[in-house]
């Protein structure tokens, strides 16, 4: 069976839940993966460590919560001293270079994720959309069409146009990463 | 349709489809997503939503709502079931149909909010006091949280017992693509209720699968706490208390054959796993681990309801296991049941997590 394990990780308020949401719902609903999302958070409504898991596979999936991580996307540093003992020695880590200052893993892809939200979309918030965007360049697990479709059910209409901007602004960043475990 | 839903979600549309129309509750994580979908979307069938200043406030409520005729509901976890016992057996003792979701999260009091557990399967059964049947069901994916809360519907129409929907953290917020029935099968009484002059509210022919009257159709009904005759009025007249008693008990007795809701497979194995819920996904994978590791067969007998508990199906499924294993995120809670249901010479296993995680098919794998 073909299966994926992807954790995203940051503080809370990051907004690392709904992305793992629409990365699930965009390979699940709209490219037939079958898909399981699992969040993890601490009581608070901002800060405090924030965690989603979402597993893709070609066959149902039982157990619901990763183990191995093909892919760790981490927004803090927390996140990533957290989990990269998750992380398959042949696993890609994606971190943020402002937020995540140490990441001692050889397939490591460093970006300017919530610089770039800032400078090209005006607020930090839309990090995590432009994340799904360079997932969706680096890995190739889903379309940036999927990625589109699922943001337009998940985030309000009057920001739709920005969340989709933030997608593409993500998908550049990622084409200029250029070998991963994924692409091999 | 394919879409991405959790648990939660699943269950409030569930309701919905079931023709519920009236929830009371108080927001409580990790069920405030129930409460939540059916605030915006009640109103939009013609339902009705209110959140109330607690939970026993909102069991209340709901009890009223169903003396009234509505299909009715709440949901809760573990601080809030607590609150709710004593209107859940006021729901038992005057027959109310009603459901009642917990959302399992760790306790004692309010213990981890966003954690999961499934610690509460002995308070879903005794929490409340009295002798008293209950019909507790338990899903372990997104979609049978969606059809356990029509089940749940169907049962407590049909029994006039509140049913509890044990769903846990894990359950409740995971998310899982699924395609949803747009109808589901309802339970219809056969016949009409009888004219309003021959009818009393709790007689020998509408303890179950009858047609009940509610209040404001012009019928007289009395519903009360106390133990009552057959139009409702209370005695404690011993033989009336018997028989109050016995016909509650009789709802689950004479219903029993289709009551029951199991799942297994390979059960001619030696070792077989017993389950439900969220750690039944963890034991169907250690199933799938152990049989492609050593080729041997491992039995599995997963439950859907868990009260009535099935002892007599259980000792005729389990007769050839030797060994029995029970995967709990509790101490052991429905593993006694299992131990003393079985022959005396199985040994039957407590597998127990209960620090808020899941348990892993790993630490079942261990325990085969």
């Amino acid at each position: 069976m073909k299966k994926f394990e992807i954790r995203l990780a940051g503080t809370g308020g990051q907004g690392v839940i709904l992305a793992s949401v629409i990365l699930a719902e965009a390979a699940g609903v709209y490219e037939g993966w079958y898909a399981v999302q699992t969040q993890s958070y601490g009581p608070e409504a901002r800060g405090g460590a924030s965690r989603a898991d979402v597993i893709l596979a070609d066959g149902p999936i039982l157990y619901p919560k990763c183990r191995k991580l093909d892919l760790l996307v981490g927004l803090s540093q927390q996140a990533i001293d957290k989990y990269l003992p998750d992380l398959k020695h042949r696993g890609l880590a994606i971190i943020d270079e402002f937020y995540v200052r140490e990441c001692p893993h050889p397939q490591t892809v460093c970006l300017p994720l919530s610089r770039t939200a800032r400078e090209k979309l005006g607020r930090e918030l839309f990090t995590n959309i432009l994340t799904l965007g360079a997932i969706a360049k680096i890995t190739g697990l889903v379309s940036l069409e999927s990625l589109k479709k699922a943001v337009s059910s998940r985030v309000p209409k009057q920001y739709l146009d920005l969340n989709t901007r933030a997608l593409e602004a993500g998908w550049e960043l990622g084409a200029g990463v250029k070998s991963n475990p994924f692409s091999a | 349709m394919r879409q991405l839903l959790s648990g939660n979600e699943a269950c409030a549309i569930g309701a919905i489809r079931a023709g519920v129309r009236f929830f009371a509750g108080y927001p409580i994580t990790p069920s405030t997503e129930i409460a939540e979908y059916l605030a915006r979307e009640l109103p939009r069938v013609g339902g009705t939503f209110i959140q109330m200043e607690d939970e026993i406030g909102s069991i209340c409520c709901m009890n009223g709502a169903t003396a009234a005729g509505l299909k009715a509901m709440t949901a809760t976890s573990g601080p809030g079931f607590s609150l709710m016992q004593e209107g859940i057996g006021y729901s038992v003792m005057a027959e109310l149909p009603c459901i009642i979701v917990n959302v399992m999260r760790g306790g004692p009091a309010t213990g981890t909010p966003t954690r999961t557990s499934q610690a509460d399967v002995m308070q879903a059964r005794y929490g409340t006091h009295g002798d008293h049947p209950i019909v507790a069901l338990c899903p372990w994916s997104v979609r049978e949280c969606f059809d356990l809360t029509v089940e749940a519907v169907n049962i407590s129409e049909r029994l006039r017992i509140p049913v509890i929907v044990l769903m846990d953290e894990i359950v409740g917020h995971m998310r899982e693509v699924v395609e949803l029935p747009e109808e589901v099968k309802l339970w219809q009484p056969a016949k009409p209720k009888p004219v309003r002059e021959e009818y009393y509210h709790y007689d020998d022919t509408n303890n179950y699968d009858a047609a009940i009257a509610s209040f404001g159709e012009g019928y007289r009904i009395h519903l009360t706490g106390l133990t009552h005759r057959k139009d409702g009025f209370p005695t404690d007249e011993p033989e009336i208390i018997k028989w109050n008693l016995d016909r509650l008990r009789a709802k689950i007795e004479d219903n029993r054959s289709w009551l029951w809701d199991l799942d297994y497979q390979d059960l001619g194995s030696e070792t077989v796993i017993v389950c439900y819920g969220s750690a039944a996904r963890s034991a169907m994978e250690a199933k799938h681990q152990v049989e492609l590791k050593t080729g041997r067969r491992i039995g599995i007998l997963r439950l859907r309801m868990l009260w009535p508990f099935p002892s007599q199906r259980l000792i005729g499924l389990l007769r050839s296991a030797r060994r029995v294993i029970v995967p709990e995120m509790n101490q052991g809670q429905l593993y006694r049941e299992v131990e003393r249901t079985v022959n005396l010479n199985v040994s039957v296993v407590s597998v127990q997590r209960y620090d808020g995680e899941m348990l892993t098919p790993e630490e079942i794998v261990a325990a085969i």
